[in-house]
This record gives C-alpha cells, sequence and structure tokens, in this order.
C-alpha cells in the first residue's frame, strides 16, 4: 500500500483563493474552461493508467502556452503549492497520481506541431502533441520518430520525455533520450529556459539527458523538438516457437551473436502465448512453450536474406513452429497478438498489473522459472511478455480488484518480481518509470547514499519539493515530507 | 610539477577525495590526461588519475554490454571488441594527434568528455546514448552507482547522463558500462564534388533522409586529401572544391544495391564517385579524429554544435571573420574550425555560433587565452543558478576540476 505525505492543511483552507487566482492566469478558452475546480469534473483527473491508485487533486489547470504554465508555477512556488504534471495520463506507474493539495498542470491543451523540417530531420512539437501523432506529421515524407511505447496512440511526448519512454523497437533505435535535441523546459520559479535546439550534443553539463526521465521531479516541459528519422524501405516479420524458454533464450544469444540486429525481438512465455491466441487467433502455437517474433528491415531481397539467416540459426535449436511472412499482410497477422496482449489478458482476467523490470537476457530462463514458482505460491496467474533484445521484461500479474486481499497479494507479488529483476543484476524499471509504484522498492536498487545524492540533485532544482512530491523516492528521507498512514485504496 | 596520485582500487579514489575535501586542496582529476588541453587549465595542486583502475571487468557479448574501469585504454576495449565483431557504436575518436602527443584516451576520459564520432547521427547516438551504467565518488568522498549493466533502465535520475560530458568535475567515474553493437561486415563510401557548401549540406541530407542506412555524412570544405586514391574513372575531385562524402555500411552482399540508389539520389548535385571500403575506412578515421582540420601547432580549434542548415552560414562569418579552416561532420552539424590564436578569433567564434543557435566547446588553445575566455557558451541565468546547486550537490568543497568548464 502506498502511502501519500500529510496534505498542507493551509493550502487546502485556501482552495476558493487558489482556485480564483488561477484562474485569472488561466483563462477559459475555446476549448474549455483553463481551471477545473469541482469535484465531479476533477473525477476525471484523480488516475492514470495505474487506475488501482486515486487521489483528486486540489484543483487543474489546462494552459495553452508555455507562458501560461510559466505563470502557474511562478505563483506555486510563491504560495508553497504542490504541482503534479500530466500528459495523457497513460503512466503506468502512477507518475501522474494527484496529491489532495496539488494542482494537477494538464499539458493536452499544448498539442501543436510548431516545426518540420525534413533536411535537418527534426520537429518541434507542443508536449500535448501525441507520440503517434508526431510520426503521422512526418510519415507523407517517410519519416517517423522511433521511440513506440504500446500507448503511442495516446501517451503524449511530454510525458515521454518526462518518463524516457521506450518501445519495441528500442534495440535499434534507442529510448527517447537518445531522440530528442531540445526541450523548453519550465523550472519550479516559473523561469523559462530553452535547452538544446536543432544541434545533436549539448556543450556544458546535459541537462537534456538529466531532465529526460526525471518524472516531473526537476521541471516541467512545454516544447520537444525531436529527431525524426527516414523509415527503413520495409519490414517484415517471422515467428519461432520453441521447446522451452531456455532454448528460445539460445536462439535470442545466436541471433545477436549473429551479428543481426533484428529491428524487433519479442519474446512470450506459454501464458501470454495461449492469452494472445485466444483473443487475436493469430495462429499461435499452443504447444509452445515459448515463442518469438522477430522483425527486420530493408528492402524485400534484404528482409529474405536476413529472415533466412535467422530462420536457419532457429532452426538450430528444434523450433516446434518456425512462419516467416512471405508479405506485409502475414507480418501484421504474427504481430496481431502481441499487439493486443494487454487486451488479450484484460479478457481472462478482471484486472492485472503491468510490472516492467529489466534483467541481463542470458537471466530471462532462471527469472521465468522463478516467476513460475512465485505465481504458484501467491496463487495468482502471470503472463511475461519479454523484449528479449533489450532485457525488458513485462510481467503481467491478474487479480480481482475488488478482491482487496487479491489486490494486496498481486503488489506483493509484483515487489518479488522487482527484487528478483535487481537480484539477477537488472532494474526495477526499463521504461514505465519509478512514479509511486516502485517509489517504496527503490532502496532494493539503491544505497541510502545514493538515494541521498539523487534527492539533492532534485532539492537543486526545486529546493521547496514542490514538483511531483511522493513519487520516485521514498518518502522517508526526503525533505519537507513526512509520511502518513495509507492514504489511497484500491478502487472498487 | 604538482602530486599526482594514482589509487589502484575505489576505495583508493574515495581516500584521495576525503583527503582533499578535507584540506580543501583541488584535484585535477583525468584518467590519461590526454585531454588536458582542451577547454581550461586546471590549477590544483594534486592530480587524481584513474589510470591504475584498469581492465574490463564483465564482457557479455551476447548481450551486447561491456563493463571497464575507467583507466582503461579504449585501445584496449576496442581490441577486444574487434576479437568478437562488435564496437562501440558512437565510434569514439581519437584526438592524440590533434593535440600534438601520443597518450592513449581512457574509457573514462572519453565517457567524462562525452566525444563520439561520425555515427553519432545513427540512430546508435551519443556516446552518453550509449552508457548504461557508472560508478564514481563524489566529492562527498561516496560512491555512487547510477544506471547498471541492462540496455533499458529509467530507474531514478540518469547520473550517467549528468556525468558524461561533466568532464570530471561532478565525481570521479571509477567504471562505466556501455551498450555495443556488432561490428558492420562491410562499408564504402560515396563522394560528390559540389560546389558550394549550401550544396554539401543538400547533398548531406539526402542521403541522411534516405532509408539507405547513411552512417557517416561529412562535408571536407577543400576536398578529398591528397595521396587518397578515388576508386572510380573520373579520378579524385578538383582540388579545392568542397566534397560531400556519405558512408554505408552493413553486410556486404547489401551494399552495392544500396550505394546504386544512394548514387541515384545523389547524382543532382555532382559526379558520384565510389570510395572503397580499406580508403573508406582511412578517410573516416580522419575525419572522426579531426585530422582533416591540419591546425598548425599554435592555433586555435573549436568543436561547434549547429544545427545542419545553419552550417554554411557560420562557415561564412567565420570565414570573413579569421578565415577559418573548416571540416564537417554529422551531416553538417558538426562543425571544426580552426584558425591563429586571438582573442578576436574566439569572439567571432562565440558570436557566430549564438546568431546560428549552436554551441561551442574551445578544443585546443594556447594557455593563457583559454584562461582567459570562456571555453563553452554562458549558460542561462535560471540555469546557472541550478547548475551552481548541482554541482555543490555533488561536490560541496568545489575540489573537483575546479575552472575545467567555467572560470
Amino acid at each position: 500500500m502506498i502511502a501519500l505525505p500529510e496534505p498542507d492543511a493551509a493550502v487546502l483552507a485556501r482552495r476558493d483563493v487558489i482556485l480564483r487566482d488561477l484562474r485569472t492566469l488561466v483563462p477559459d478558452g475555446p476549448f474549455g474552461p483553463g481551471v477545473i475546480g469541482d469535484a465531479i469534473r476533477l473525477r476525471a483527473y484523480e488516475t492514470d493508467g495505474l487506475s488501482a491508485y486515486r487521489q483528486p487533486p486540489l484543483a487543474v489547470v489546462l494552459p495553452t502556452s508555455t507562458g501560461e504554465v510559466a505563470a502557474v508555477l511562478r505563483y506555486c512556488h510563491r504560495e508553497k503549492i504542490r504541482v503534479v504534471p500530466r500528459g495523457a495520463g497513460t503512466s503506468l506507474s502512477g507518475g501522474a497520481l494527484p496529491l489532495a493539495d496539488a494542482v494537477v498542470i494538464g499539458l493536452m491543451r499544448m498539442n501543436r506541431i510548431l516545426d518540420v523540417d525534413f533536411a535537418d530531420r527534426l520537429a518541434v512539437v507542443e508536449a500535448g502533441v501525441t507520440n503517434l501523432g508526431i510520426t503521422q506529421a512526418v510519415a507523407g515524407e517517410g519519416f517517423f520518430y522511433a521511440p513506440d511505447p504500446s500507448s503511442q496512440l495516446a501517451c503524449m511526448i511530454g510525458g515521454n520525455v518526462m518518463m524516457n519512454s521506450g518501445g519495441a523497437h528500442c534495440l535499434k533505435y534507442g529510448v527517447t533520450a537518445g531522440n530528442l535535441l531540445g526541450v523548453t523546459f519550465v523550472t519550479m520559479e516559473g523561469e523559462v529556459v530553452r535547452i538544446g535546439g536543432g544541434h545533436l550534443d549539448a556543450a556544458g553539463y546535459d541537462w537534456l539527458g538529466l531532465i529526460t526521465g526525471s518524472e516531473g521531479q526537476l521541471g516541467l516541459v512545454t516544447e520537444v523538438t525531436v529527431r525524426i528519422l527516414r523509415a527503413a524501405e520495409g519490414a517484415r516479420a517471422m515467428l519461432a516457437a520453441f521447446r522451452s524458454n531456455e532454448v528460445a533464450g539460445q536462439a535470442v544469444d545466436a541471433i545477436i551473436g549473429s551479428g543481426i540486429i533484428p529491428v524487433a525481438l519479442e519474446f512470450m512465455d506459454r501464458p501470454a502465448i495461449h492469452a494472445c491466441e485466444a483473443f487475436a487467433n493469430a495462429g499461435y502455437p499452443l504447444d509452445a512453450e515459448a515463442m518469438l517474433i522477430i522483425e527486420v528491415e530493408g528492402d524485400t531481397a534484404e528482409q529474405d536474406d536476413l529472415l533466412g539467416s535467422i530462420a536457419a540459426i532457429c532452426n538450430r535449436f528444434d523450433p516446434i513452429s518456425l512462419r516467416v511472412a512471405e508479405t506485409a499482410e502475414q507480418s501484421i497477422a504474427i504481430w496481431k497478438g502481441r499487439k493486443g496482449a494487454f487486451g488479450a489478458v484484460g479478457r481472462i482476467s478482471p484486472d492485472y498489473l503491468c510490472m516492467d523490470g529489466t534483467i541481463p537476457t542470458g537471466e530471462l530462463p532462471h527469472v521465468l522459472k522463478r516467476i513460475g514458482e512465485m505465481s504458484d505460491s501467491y496463487g495468482l496467474k502471470v503472463a511475461n511478455i519479454f523484449h528479449a533484445g533489450d532485457g525488458n521484461l513485462h510481467p503481467l500479474i491478474m487479480f480481482d480488484a475488488n478482491d482487496p486481499e487479491s489486490f494486496r497479494k498481486a503488489e506483493a507479488f509484483g515487489a518479488d518480481i522487482l527484487k528478483l529483476c535487481v537480484e539477477v543484476g537488472g532494474c526495477l524499471t526499463g521504461e514505465h518509470g519509478v512514479g509511486v509504484e516502485k517509489r517504496d522498492l527503490m532502496n532494493v536498487q539503491f544505497t541510502e547514499t545514493e538515494l541521498r545524492q539523487q534527492r539533492a540533485i532534485k532539492s537543486a532544482f526545486d529546493p521547496d519539493w514542490l514538483l511531483n512530491p511522493a513519487k520516485v523516492f521514498p518518502l522517508e528521507g526526503n525533505p519537507a515530507l513526512a509520511p502518513r498512514i495509507p492514504a489511497v485504496v484500491p478502487h472498487g | 610539477m604538482a602530486e599526482r596520485l594514482c589509487p589502484p582500487d575505489e576505495a583508493g579514489v574515495i581516500e584521495a577525495v576525503r583527503q582533499a575535501a578535507a584540506d580543501g586542496t583541488p584535484l585535477a582529476v583525468e584518467g590519461n590526461g590526454s585531454k588536458r588541453a582542451m577547454l581550461r587549465p586546471v590549477q590544483a595542486g594534486r592530480t587524481l588519475s584513474t589510470a591504475a583502475l584498469s581492465g574490463i571487468t564483465l564482457y557479455r557479448p551476447a548481450e551486447l554490454i561491456l563493463s571497464a574501469r575507467a583507466g582503461t585504454p579504449l585501445a584496449e576495449i576496442e581490441a577486444e571488441l574487434e576479437r568478437h565483431n562488435q564496437m562501440i557504436p558512437a565510434e569514439p575518436p581519437d584526438f592524440a594527434a590533434l593535440f600534438g602527443h601520443a597518450i592513449p584516451s581512457t574509457i573514462g576520459g572519453m565517457v567524462a568528455a562525452n566525444l563520439s564520432g561520425p555515427r553519432r547521427i545513427g540512430p546508435g547516438g551519443a556516446l552518453r546514448d550509449q552508457l548504461l551504467g557508472i560508478r564514481m565518488v563524489t566529492g562527498h568522498a561516496e560512491l555512487v552507482r547510477s544506471g547498471g549493466r541492462v540496455h533499458k533502465n529509467v530507474t531514478g535520475l540518469d547520473l550517467c547522463k549528468l556525468l558524461a560530458g561533466s568532464h570530471g568535475t561532478l565525481g570521479v567515474m571509477t567504471e562505466v558500462t556501455l551498450k555495443l553493437v556488432p561490428r558492420p561486415e562491410g562499408s564504402l563510401s560515396l563522394a560528390v564534388a559540389v560546389p558550394g557548401l549550401e550544396e554539401g549540406i543538400a547533398a548531406l541530407s539526402a542521403g541522411l533522409g534516405s532509408p539507405y542506412g547513411v552512417t557517416g555524412a561529412a562535408l571536407l570544405p577543400s576536398g578529398i586529401p591528397s595521396g587518397m586514391p578515388i576508386g572510380m574513372p573520373g579520378g579524385p575531385s578538383l582540388p579545392g572544391s568542397p566534397v560531400a562524402v556519405l558512408r554505408l555500411e552493413d553486410f556486404r552482399r547489401f551494399l552495392p544495391r544500396r550505394a546504386e540508389a544512394l548514387r541515384g539520389l545523389l547524382s543532382r548535385f555532382g559526379d558520384v564517385q565510389l570510395i572503397g571500403e580499406e580508403d573508406s575506412a582511412g578517410l573516416w578515421r580522419q575525419v572522426r579524429d579531426a585530422a582533416l582540420l591540419e591546425p598548425a601547432p599554435d592555433q586555435m580549434v573549436w568543436r561547434i554544435s549547429v544545427r545542419p542548415s545553419r552550417a554554411p552560414d557560420l562557415a561564412r562569418r567565420l570565414d570573413a571573420a579569421f578565415e577559418a579552416r573548416l571540416l564537417l561532420d554529422w551531416g553538417g552539424g558538426l562543425v571544426w574550425a580552426t584558425g591563429s590564436a586571438s582573442i578576436a578569433a574566439h569572439e567571432a567564434v562565440v558570436a557566430a555560433v549564438a546568431e546560428a543557435g549552436g554551441v561551442f566547446t574551445l578544443f585546443r588553445a594556447p594557455d593563457p587565452l583559454r584562461a582567459a575566455v570562456p571555453v563553452l557558451p554562458a549558460e542561462a541565468v535560471a540555469l546557472a543558478a541550478i547548475a551552481g546547486r548541482v554541482k555543490a550537490a555533488l561536490d560541496p568543497a568545489g575540489v573537483l576540476n575546479p575552472g575545467r568548464m567555467r572560470a
């Protein structure tokens, strides 16, 4: 159970004044009110993609410009009001979970594409532009924005920057951090700073790198300059199914060892295969223990060549099934089940927690065996999806949110998996962020000294700890924030 | 000669920093000191070198990762990677010749300076993007780790990015972990002589905007260096006219088709000539190491990062100010400039780079000059205040490389 800090009674008491002041800073516009303060409409902002946790905020502001964001921050800084930034609210770690005494700054109305420059291979967009929206804006010329989190239809680039989002194609194209050129950054004091721009490397300290993935702890980002890349001539997938997780893991090692870097290399375990097949009828082999989806890029002849080489490698590991797509349509069919994985698990279980650890890829068989044992001992089912090239593991723990005991067990099971990830040399989160979800596990991965050092860097940006507090760092040890009794309960 | 400490282990580094913080004696932090001539000279009573912290500590070819102690010579790492047909994607340069010495770089120094070569423009990005984990000793004389040994990791603040490019001013890195990629089986280059820099940048943009996987895009303002035959009918380009060079790397069997397709795309800019594998490799080494810049020993060298389309105008301004010699890489996004050492030349660079919206690093200059001028662009006021607090959070006594980046 996650504890939230005691709300600031003085702030709660001034709620009406604060709302009135905020309305002068963010006036109503053609798309609706600039400030939301009524209890019913605040409910829409009480949670994010980690919907087990809910807490309506004091107020929500929906600015339409960097100037308005700066004005709100300047005001909140002066009045010592906590702030929670929010993009589309798709965080799976509770990164946008409000606090009762906090102003949520929602950036969804800052959704303009400001500049696209194909010659310099960049796009300048506001923070509320969706991830897919960037690719759609440049796809006509054959370009794309590379990081592709599963939520890319909805999630916003500002949130991607704050969480350093990944996706299925990171092995080749890297994560958000490597695909950024600059941001417009607003400090807690309301100062607007341009960091980076159209050039590749920083001179001096790499603020852009530090801000990326900072989960709203250091400041807000209102505009983002991203690298856009020319898409490959084509891409095609194949499927390979094996008798055991160990053998599938060996096949992955052999593919990487051959010098081929597939653009995607996805692993599914038996429960994931079954869930996805029941949902999507993608033709996945139900007698397999493990399945790989492998995608390569190039023109048709290059695709044939690479897929042929990979098929030959897979054949050395006695596959149960090997299916190389001949056409783009067959490729889509192979991906269909995997892309519907979350929905598929949602269909066989009322609720699930999507975990997000990373492990050294060679540890996969060991980790899956241990997760299987934990599944038995907790009495909760789990399906595993794994970005096999980069070691990012997504166990989907199935539970029933209407049963508090089931939720408690699911959380404990998830925590055990993440501890295991750290134990084998990995980390708590590969792409979803710490948020509130993994906050209290941070001391599994870091020493007190390391956490103190990270807190000190947050303090350098946000001395009063007003920015998205109660996230990332365990409450004990945070300045100006005392822990209190559990403040949120699972819904239902 | 200042006292030089070369602790053989992390505990020794901690002790050296603890002592320095306790008695307030600044430390010049370095690996082998191969980049000592960069930025500003450090005035310190003692030098703390990581040179004795040497050796690869973990190499998992199948996981595409390598960890090494900070003082490990880069060449040693590259030799080991070569045995497994792998490489560091950023193509880290070797500036020994540029700095006029033969001191080998350490991996820690390379990371601390975040220096990347021509492949920076590829999907792998900069050296800092391939930095998966660090161990470092802060100015508190405490060991702090960030990141780890896995490819994807967003746990906590990313101190790897902060430390990469911080030139030893925020902590002493003792070990780094890097992401690797397979070494491409083959490579070749296409060269096209262009009438001017605008056309050259346009040619590079056309290549980089193509789907053929260009992994190097440089513009040589005075053409291909003499002594480098080009293996195509038509012979070498006209001496003195700019040449755009684009590199393709992949499995050898894929390259002829892609080179043909790219040649078609580039033909509107001029005669396209093919540079075979061996010459191509040699040429890109010279681009990587900025050897083609050929500065005289007493000249200054600047490394400028700029939006590619702004490079021609920047070049014109530098030429007008002090007849700068240039070398452009990263599709025009990296501009190397050299010229006679003077404050006036430096002021011209500062102004032209600001006008172009880019950033500069004073890479090499006579000591009195680099001590007297800003070697990096000024930071916004709000950021400078934050920078001061970040520095204080990591090095409260101010003993780590004081004055290295800013006066």
